[in-house]
């Protein structure tokens, strides 16, 4: 079931003990598969040559080309940008929410890793 | 008036332009799915856009004072030039994407040729409107593909719309005194000429979507003449309402 799905953490009790423990994931496909409903699109806007693509919001299309077209109707409409691109939401793995304690707080407290340390000469001007 | 052709070839282009436009509108709030609704109201305002550089336009040349709003408002059934395809009724999502790429696969090519226009005004509505033409081809010839190669019903329903829509593509080719005259001036595109270009728009959408543009014999035409179905007048009521209850209301 994680052939082309988000992959999402479950939580251990529910699940095996480590994401090698078949069942740890839990897929969007498996939710799809039910309801048989358009899929969703991440879409991502390049606003002008040499800046990323951002990502901007999701659509609901049937494929990929349509799934062009309905971003370009959404999310450009006030010449926000001069690229897009569209991904198959169930194409991305997210961090869970519920380990956003072990994922994220680890790095509170190291403070320096922040460049903020150092004298920066005026010369340099901003960095 | 200056120029009392290109006043009514422009006219009856602004026509289609606008009774199209707000056809699209229609589908404000109802199309099948929020995506499907941005995408037909985009459409439909560039249509009114390419409506309003025509009505100025033709208002200019007629040099009479009256506005683009008079020329869109305040005018009967019968004083519209419309090729009657566009004011068909929008009937299901199939009807509206075949009728969209019937008219836009015609105005893509008519806005190219009119790039060589002898009247810049007209060559600068030619450019700005061949971008938009290009993109409403691709966009309702993609739905035309996937409904005419989809599911058992989409494509039954998008035979339907062939069905009812092919009687009135004739008139798209058809010039009428005035845009005859306009094209001998140099001034707009020769219609007629352009039955290749569009069927080269059309037939490997058509071939995608497993469909045929059948023979017809006795092709709907009028809208030129001021000859109208009923539904003309409908939209009219409803287009108009504003300017006729409050005459000269502006924003």
């Amino acid at each position: 079931m994680q052939k082309n799905g988000r992959l999402r953490w479950r939580p251990r009790s529910e699940a095996g003990a480590s994401p090698r423990t078949p069942g740890y994931f839990r897929t969007n496909d498996e939710e799809s598969e039910m309801k048989e409903e358009t899929p969703l699109w991440e879409v991502f806007i390049r606003p002008r040559n040499g800046l990323a693509h951002r990502h901007v919001g999701s659509v609901h299309a049937a494929d990929a080309v349509l799934a062009l077209d309905a971003a370009r109707d959404v999310y450009t409409r006030r010449g926000e940008g001069n690229s897009i691109w569209v991904v198959p939401s169930a194409a991305i793995t997210a961090s869970d929410p519920d380990h956003a304690d072990e994922t994220f707080d680890p790095t509170a407290d190291k403070i320096y890793r922040h460049p903020t340390f150092y004298d920066i000469p005026e010369d340099v001007g901003h960095m | 008036m200056k120029d009392e052709n290109l006043f009514n070839a422009l006219i009856e282009l602004a026509d289609d332009h606008s009774i199209l436009c707000h056809r699209l509108g229609e589908w404000c709030g109802h199309a099948p799915i929020l995506e499907e609704d941005l995408a037909l109201t985009n459409m439909a305002l560039d249509l009114i856009g390419t409506a309003r550089n025509l009505y100025t336009y033709a208002a200019e040349i007629e040099g009479r004072g009256r506005s683009e709003d008079d020329l869109a408002y305040l005018r009967n059934e019968r004083q519209f030039r419309n090729l009657l395809m566009v004011e068909r009724p929008n009937g299901d999502f199939a009807h509206t994407m075949l009728r969209q790429l019937f008219f836009a696969a015609f105005m893509e090519p008519y806005w190219q040729a009119a790039l060589e226009s002898r009247d810049e005004t007209l060559r600068g509505i030619a450019g700005k409107a061949l971008k938009e033409m290009g993109y409403h081809i691709r966009h309702a010839g993609e739905w035309v593909i996937r409904l005419g190669d989809g599911t058992e019903e989409s494509a039954e329903r998008m035979q339907a719309a062939m069905e009812a829509l092919h009687i009135y593509v004739d008139e798209l080719f058809h010039s009428s005194p005035a845009a005859e005259a306009a094209a001998k001036a140099g001034l707009l595109p020769e219609r007629g000429a352009l039955r290749t270009a569009w069927l080269e728009n059309i037939t490997p959408i058509l071939a995608e979507a497993r469909l045929e543009l059948p023979e017809a014999p006795n092709p709907q035409i009028g809208g030129r003449a001021g000859l109208h179905g009923e539904d003309l007048g409908h939209i009219l009521c409803e287009m108009q309402y504003l300017q006729r209850s409050h005459p000269g209301a502006t924003w």
